[in-house]
């Protein structure tokens, strides 16, 4: 750690790793709930734990990112952050209206919740990933601004780099895009529409500009590669994504009332958005082939090279297995998708904030890397985590087929229901693989703890 | 990507495709907002249907249902259900009953809870969803179980 402001990032990254465990914890309550109907009905119903599940995936996604912020502009800018209490104040802000958000979900009727908050001033939720109430929303905007404001500054006023100069512009992205979700249109053609320049805009829009930065940066200290090489792989890689996924953003297009010619160039722009997850498998194992030195800290090495290869299987692969629009037509809304969006959000944006955190904790922590011990104790987590996930993928894809085929190919099809009664086996055993995912997770929390002798120093 | 490619070079690319994309996508936009009056059943776009959209937000039926295949995929699709239990022969009835007589209780059956919503809300939420079931969806879903 080369400025003593960068520290600031821990308390953000410390917050998402309890944020994270909240997330698997109701996503193996609803995993049951899928098989065991009735499970913790009326207490917690379906849709309150898919809420707590999805919306804490978000927050703490975003924490991670506000986190590697404040840890990796004051670096790239050579100068401390502008305001360091700035960052400590929002982060209170932020981890108390979360906190509030989740317990408001879990002990108010969402309806009350709603009349409460001031949905009735300006109607905003009940919308997939866009439940929060107007107040948190309003919550995350300030404290979106507040963070830019401080990062912003500091580059201003300091080195300016391509790593930062992206990750900027990813994370104004962010914010701008968010204020999408203060539009909630009566029409609900024009809802969907417009909903979905949050969420395609976000994932794979602007967030794979944080992405691409987040993983050049870590990148260049651990393999010591030629910045200058580096950058220029960044640039190529964002390219290519906003090329393809800006119109890309037609594969939700399909069937939700807008034109058909959207069946078209959707397909055609998102068969390409593979491409910029292919690069960036090829940039991390690159730099790592041409490494200038062995960097102690192997584990974090280690998730940056998971973070190419599992966000280019679930986001790439994944993703067009099911984007085109004749194969769509059978799949759209079902468990493949379920499996796609598990895989992708875990690849692409979960693993590359635990990239940043194995990077930068030890730092912060005053050692170069954690102890020998430590690290193979995280690496035993990357693998139970990253293995656990590919197996709740593909079960859930299996289930997936099996769903298309009963309820949607059969000449004589199934209700919804009667289909799931149907699969049931498959949605046991990722609830299985689910629990390992998250043994996983406790062992990776563990590897805090566990510091043995040899830890080298920080020089 | 060496010798006469620089970093800026790069970078001025992507500027350059980033806007043209962009702007590319607002043109289409700008051409699905002239199409939609023909495909989004605005028409019948009522007080009653815009009422019946916030009660289908304000109680959070995304959460367990698709909608035209968006959503949760934990209970059945909606956006076809007035047409799949009657449409005009009774599909408002079955989906005021249906919501009234929740939960179901039987063991080990995923549940849908009761929302308690007066009989004004019961047919805004059932007039909603025979708006969304006249929209044009290119033919999707394949077919009537959703
Ligand atoms: C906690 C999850 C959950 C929520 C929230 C929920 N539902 Fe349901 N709903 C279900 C389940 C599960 C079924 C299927 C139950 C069965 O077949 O026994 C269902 C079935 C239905 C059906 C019948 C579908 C058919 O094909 O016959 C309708 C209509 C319906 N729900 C409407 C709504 C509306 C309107 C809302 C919001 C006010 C809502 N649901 C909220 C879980 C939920
Ligand atoms: C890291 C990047 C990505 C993430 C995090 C991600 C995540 C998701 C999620 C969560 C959904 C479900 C949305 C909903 O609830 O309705 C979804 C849908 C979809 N994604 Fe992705 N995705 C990514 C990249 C991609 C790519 C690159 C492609 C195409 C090659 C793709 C194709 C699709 C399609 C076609 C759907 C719609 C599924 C349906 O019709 O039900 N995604 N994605
Ligand atoms: C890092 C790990 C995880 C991530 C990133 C993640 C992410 C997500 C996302 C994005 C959704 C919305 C899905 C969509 O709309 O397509 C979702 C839903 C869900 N998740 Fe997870 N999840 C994770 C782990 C788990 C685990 C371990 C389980 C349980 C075994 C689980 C169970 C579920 C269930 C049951 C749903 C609801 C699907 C539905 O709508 O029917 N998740 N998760
Ligand atoms: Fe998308």
């Amino acid at each position: 750690m080369k400025y003593q402001s960068q520290a600031v990032s821990k308390l953000y990254f410390i917050a998402a790793i309890g944020l994270f465990v909240a997330q698997i914890l109701f996503g193996l309550i609803m995993g049951l709930q899928y098989v065991i109907g009735d499970f913790l009905f009326p207490a917690i119903p379906f849709n309150v734990a898919r809420m707590v599940h999805t919306n804490a995936l978000i927050v703490w996604l975003l924490m991670g990112f506000m986190g590697a912020g404040y840890y990796l502009i004051p670096e790239e800018s050579e100068r401390e952050l502008h305001s360091p209490l700035l960052a400590k104040l929002l982060f209170w802000v932020f981890l108390v209206a979360a906190a509030l958000t989740v317990v408001g979900y879990l002990l108010v009727p969402y309806a009350t919740l709603a009349a409460m908050t001031g949905n009735d001033l300006l109607p905003t939720m009940g919308r997939e990933f866009l439940e929060q109430p107007l107040l948190t929303k309003v919550g995350i905007v300030i404290v979106a601004l507040g963070f830019l404001f401080n990062i912003t500054m500091t580059v201003l006023k300091g080195r300016k780099t391509a790593i930062s100069t992206v990750l900027l512009m990813g994370l104004w992205g962010l914010a701008i895009f968010f204020l999408f979700s203060f539009y909630n249109p009566h029409n609900v053609v024009r809802d969907k529409f417009y909903w979905w320049w949050v969420v395609h805009l976000w994932v794979e829009g602007v967030w794979e500009l944080i992405l691409g930065s987040i993983l050049a940066f870590v990148l260049i200290k651990v393999t010591g590669v030629d910045r200058e090489i580096i950058e220029k792989w960044l640039y190529v890689i964002i390219t290519l994504t906003l090329i393809t996924g800006i119109i890309g953003t037609g594969h939700h297009y399909f069937w939700i009332g807008t034109p058909e010619y959207w069946q078209w160039w959707g397909s055609l722009f998102s068969a390409l958005e593979p491409i910029p997850f292919f690069a960036m498998t090829v940039f991390a194992f690159n730099m790592v082939n041409r490494r200038r030195r062995e960097h102690p800290n192997r584990a974090a090495t280690l998730w940056a090279l998971g973070t190419g290869v599992m966000a280019f299987l679930g986001a790439g692969v994944w993703g067009f297995l099911h984007t085109l629009a004749p194969v769509n037509f059978y799949t759209h809304g079902t468990q493949i998708t379920a499996a796609h969006g598990h895989m992708a959000f875990y690849g692409a944006y979960v693993m590359v904030v635990i990239t940043m955190i194995s990077y930068a904790m030890p730092l912060m922590r005053g050692r170069a890397a954690n102890s020998n011990k430590a690290q193979v104790i995280e690496m035993w987590a990357f693998w139970l985590m990253t293995i656990s996930m590919v197996f709740i993928t593909l079960f859930l894809t299996a289930a997936g087929i099996l769903q298309v085929w009963l309820q949607r190919v059969s000449t004589s099809p199934l209700p919804f229901m009667a289909a799931q009664d149907q699969v049931t086996l498959f949605y046991w055993m990722r609830e299985w693989s689910g629990v390992a995912f998250l043994v996983g997770l406790l062992i990776y929390i563990y590897s805090f703890f566990a510091n043995g002798e040899d830890a080298p120093k920080a020089s | 990507m060496s010798g006469s490619f620089t970093t800026s070079a790069a970078r001025n690319i992507f500027f350059g495709g980033t806007v043209f994309f962009f702007l590319l996508f607002l043109a289409l936009t700008y051409q699905t907002e002239q199409a939609l009056p023909a495909r989004d059943n605005r028409q019948n776009l009522t007080p009653q249907v815009v009422a019946g959209k916030k009660v289908w937000e304000t109680n959070q039926c995304i959460g367990c249902h698709t909608l035209l295949g968006e959503g949760a995929y934990f209970a059945p699709e909606l956006g076809n259900v007035y047409v799949r239990r009657g449409g005009a022969a009774g599909g408002k009835e079955f989906i005021k009953a249906w919501i009234k007589a929740q939960p179901t209780g039987v063991p080990g059956r995923r549940q849908m809870p009761n929302f308690h919503l007066t009989d004004q809300q019961l047919d805004d939420v059932a007039e909603f969803l025979k708006y969304v079931s006249e929209i044009n969806t290119a033919k999707w879903p394949p077919n009537i179980e959703g």
